[in-house]
């Protein structure tokens, strides 16, 4: 015990598992043993066999991708939009004093109380769904781009110009690497946005996805399909999260926080 | 302030090729005739003139807003004086000027950027043979691609010396660059700083509050109160300078009364 309890790094390593590993048995159980009635809560093993069952019949990866599709579209068209706008306003105070506030008012409006005009507009389509999240992705992508670029050192902009920068490789080598990690702090909040907007407009109206999946399985009271449904949208939560950790790690590794040698030495 | 100077920036457009001067003189020849600065009707610069020979060492001290990084930045081209002219070589400085370089008093490194990057920020031909050769003459040949944030405070403003250098400026400008040193590494500066300029023969002009640090490096010193020139002392010390050397306790003695 106390040789592997030495062992930090092997200890490091497991502890986040110990407890989610803990509650999966108890819950195991507590089924099994008839404690928790299938209807409401199934087995996780039960959960596992109809993950697996519809993943063997491409049903799961089908409506994965329909998902997976939506989000991306609706991440791009959104945080295009406000990737733009943010820079725009960051660069030009005319354009802010155009564009900021009335972006700030839509900001505080719901995006997800738009849903009954979203219908009107686009009907139960592929379109409406897409707009929801490019709606939801793109203030947090706007606001951080926003402030950003705000708040770059002035005193690197100003060397800059003395050295002989040209305005646009003052944009790309000084104002955007310096509000990168900012851009990369909205588009975390944007991924969690994306996501949650995903389920509500999926589970509305839809022919196809992980939304539409669970909401048949509700008919159909298949209480594991739902829980799979559930558990999808958090592994894909989870990969986004670790996507943009790789992104960070990869854009700012010449950030003291990111340097890995550093780190190490601690 | 951030957001002032990026729209500026923004909104210029590239600055014309200054056309190639002939290299007369490796040091530039500055003229002040009359230079005013006013900031909100306080007059920073009253009709100040100074006439600077090329190649010449001059240090600029006075208390804190006494106007000398006013000076500095009317130099740079970043400013332009209410009053007056400059002229640099015989023309008048309109805007940046390739052949300026300022070192200020934080390094102002790009952290995003690997410390030759850094030292070759303006490109230009050969641009990372160049870098590397002014990292080699400021003796960090060796950090070239380290990171600037795992650097300690003097090696940041080596590197920032080299990124000054690397283009051959004519004038270098240094705003307190050693101020936030500690003793020791300001000393190896300081030398650094005398021998590059040994060698190179630019025209620099060091705004500092250091009084030792002006007799110990200049060829002359600028005592600057309210906005003029109140002391204009040669310094006749023989260089290498000794830190007893009469002379240059004498000068310190009398820019201490006169700041």
């Amino acid at each position: 015990m106390t040789v592997s309890w030495k062992n930090g790094r092997a200890f490091d390593t497991l502890a986040p598992w110990i407890v989610p590993v803990v509650l999966v048995l108890v819950w195991e159980a507590a089924a099994e043993s008839g404690l928790l009635s299938a209807r409401l809560l199934p087995a996780p093993s039960a959960i596992a066999v109809a993950g697996w069952e519809a993943l063997v019949s491409g049903v799961l990866l089908h409506h994965v991708w329909i998902s997976f599709q939506r989000a991306m579209i609706g991440l791009a068209i959104g945080g295009g939009i406000g990737f733009a706008l943010g820079v725009v306003t960051g660069a030009f105070p005319v354009a802010e004093k155009l564009i900021d506030s009335p972006v700030q008012m839509l900001r505080n409006v719901p995006h997800l109380a738009m849903i009954p005009l979203v219908i009107l507009w686009f009907g139960i389509d592929e379109q409406a769904k897409i707009f929801l999240v490019a709606v939801g992705v793109m203030f947090p992508i706007y606001l951080n781009t926003f402030h950003g670029i705000r708040t770059v050192d002035s005193g690197l902009i100003e060397m800059a110009r003395l050295y002989g920068l040209s305005p646009w490789h003052l944009f790309v080598r000084v104002v955007m690497p310096g509000a990168l990690p900012s851009i990369l702090v909205g588009l975390r909040y944007a991924l969690g946005i994306m996501w949650l907007t995903l389920i509500v407009a999926e589970t509305i109206s839809a022919s196809a996805g992980i939304g539409y999946m669970t909401m048949n399985a509700r008919e159909f009271l298949q209480t594991d399909v739902v829980l799979l449904g559930i558990i999808i949208y958090a592994l894909l939560g989870k990969g986004a999260d670790v996507l943009t950790r790789v992104l960070e790690r990869c854009c700012l590794s010449w950030h003291p926080a990111y340097q890995t040698d550093r780190k190490a030495s601690l | 302030m951030s957001l002032y100077s990026l729209t500026r920036t923004l909104g210029r457009s590239e600055a014309p090729p200054v056309a190639k001067v002939a290299r007369t003189t490796p040091g530039l020849a500055v003229h002040l005739a009359g230079i005013s600065k006013t900031f909100g009707g306080r007059a920073v610069l009253d009709r100040l003139d100074l006439a600077i020979r090329p190649s010449q060492f001059v240090a600029v001290i006075g208390r804190s807003g006494c106007g000398k990084s006013t000076l500095l930045r009317l130099l740079t081209g970043l400013d332009t004086p209410t009053g007056g002219h400059l002229n640099l070589d015989g023309q008048p400085l309109a805007g940046l000027a390739p052949t300026v370089r300022m070192l200020f008093q934080d390094a102002r490194l790009l952290p995003w950027q690997r410390v030759v990057d850094n030292v070759g920020i303006a490109r230009g031909p050969d641009w990372r043979e160049r870098a590397l050769k002014a990292l080699d003459d400021v003796g960090l040949s060796d950090r070239a691609n380290d990171w600037p944030a795992v650097l300690s405070g003097g090696q940041r403003q080596r590197v920032a010396l080299a990124r000054a250098l690397v283009s051959r400026p004519k004038l270098l400008l240094l705003d307190e660059p050693f101020g936030a040193l500690d003793a020791l590494t300001r000393i190896e500066m300081q030398n650094l700083l005398a021998d590059l300029w040994h060698r190179e023969r630019f025209t620099v002009v060091l705004i500092t509050h250091d009084v030792v640090e002006a007799a110990m490096l200049a060829d002359r010193v600028l005592v600057l109160r309210d906005g003029q020139i109140r002391m204009d002392a040669p310094v006749n010390a023989p260089r290498p300078r000794e830190s007893d050397d009469p002379e240059v306790l004498r000068l310190e003695k009398a820019l201490l009364k006169a700041v």
